[in-house]
């Protein structure tokens, strides 16, 4: 009979599915019978979608225009000045 | 990310600075044997724990410092949610929610849960990363979990259901 303890010990691996049937059934029969891990289960699965649901934060625009200056001086360093495209053509 | 980690603006403009920098001086290096979003996540990390521990070397806990391996895990509030939380704020309020609650976990827990939770590393990759065991990441993550969960609970919980309310 597994205890809520060791319920919570592989509860990662339960919400990721990440073990044999045999575990995974023996979990999931805890958790049918226990109110309590029932609902750490729930919430900790809603805890995860939420945070997985969140956009990413745009770079704001100063810090990109400086972001860029500097990869392009670092460019400039290594690669040498650019020479300016030549005013005359054959 | 950046931010996340250091917990300040300046720090998390040189992490992503230093990081486009190195990127492109060690593009060489990068040998294809993983994603290259992972390589870059993985200089960016390792930059972002460089300023945490020059910030925090004189006054806490190293980050590599050996914590508790999970034996303890606390599960105070057991309450129900709504079936969808994030449905209860904007996404401007959930998105100050979810970072001041990330922010408040230690950093050890914090750069694990961001990397294996947001960044979507396996957890080998978090491991590699954070030169941690694969146990350790396991351990780390199981607690950053149930501490998120825990101050979640306390915005997200069910006004109608008393706790317990399964019993």
């Amino acid at each position: 009979m597994l205890t809520c303890k060791q319920f919570l010990q592989e509860l990662d691996e339960y919400l990721e599915k990440s073990l044999d049937p045999a575990e995974y059934a023996e979990l999931q029969k805890h958790v049918s019978e226990c109110p309590n891990c029932f609902v750490v289960c729930d919430t900790t699965e809603k805890t995860l979608r939420v945070f997985k649901g969140m956009d990413c934060k745009p770079v704001p625009d100063d810090i990109r225009s400086r972001l860029m200056d500097a990869v392009e001086k670092k460019m400039r360093e290594k690669c040498g000045p650019k020479e300016p495209p030549s005013a005359t053509t054959a | 990310m950046a931010k996340q980690i250091t917990q300040n603006d300046d720090d998390a403009e040189d992490v992503l600075q230093e990081t486009f920098l190195k990127a492109y001086t060690h593009l060489d290096d990068f040998q294809g044997n993983s994603k290259f979003y992972t390589w870059v996540v993985r200089i960016a990390v390792n930059e972002a724990l460089m300023k945490l521990r020059k910030r925090r070397s004189d006054r806490t806990v190293p980050l590599d410092d050996p914590i508790d391996t999970g034996e303890d895990e606390v599960v105070r509030e057991i309450a129900v949610w709504d079936q969808n939380p994030e449905d209860t704020y904007s996404r401007e309020e959930l998105g100050t929610i979810l970072d001041e609650a990330v922010q408040s976990l230690k950093p050890a827990y914090r750069t694990v849960f961001i990397l294996r939770d947001i960044e979507e590393l396996s957890i080998e990759e978090t491991a590699e990363t954070l030169n941690l065991s694969i146990s350790a990441v396991k351990s780390r993550l199981l607690r950053a979990r149930l501490q998120l969960r825990e101050k979640l609970t306390r915005l997200f919980k069910n006004k109608g259901d008393d706790a317990f309310a399964y019993l």
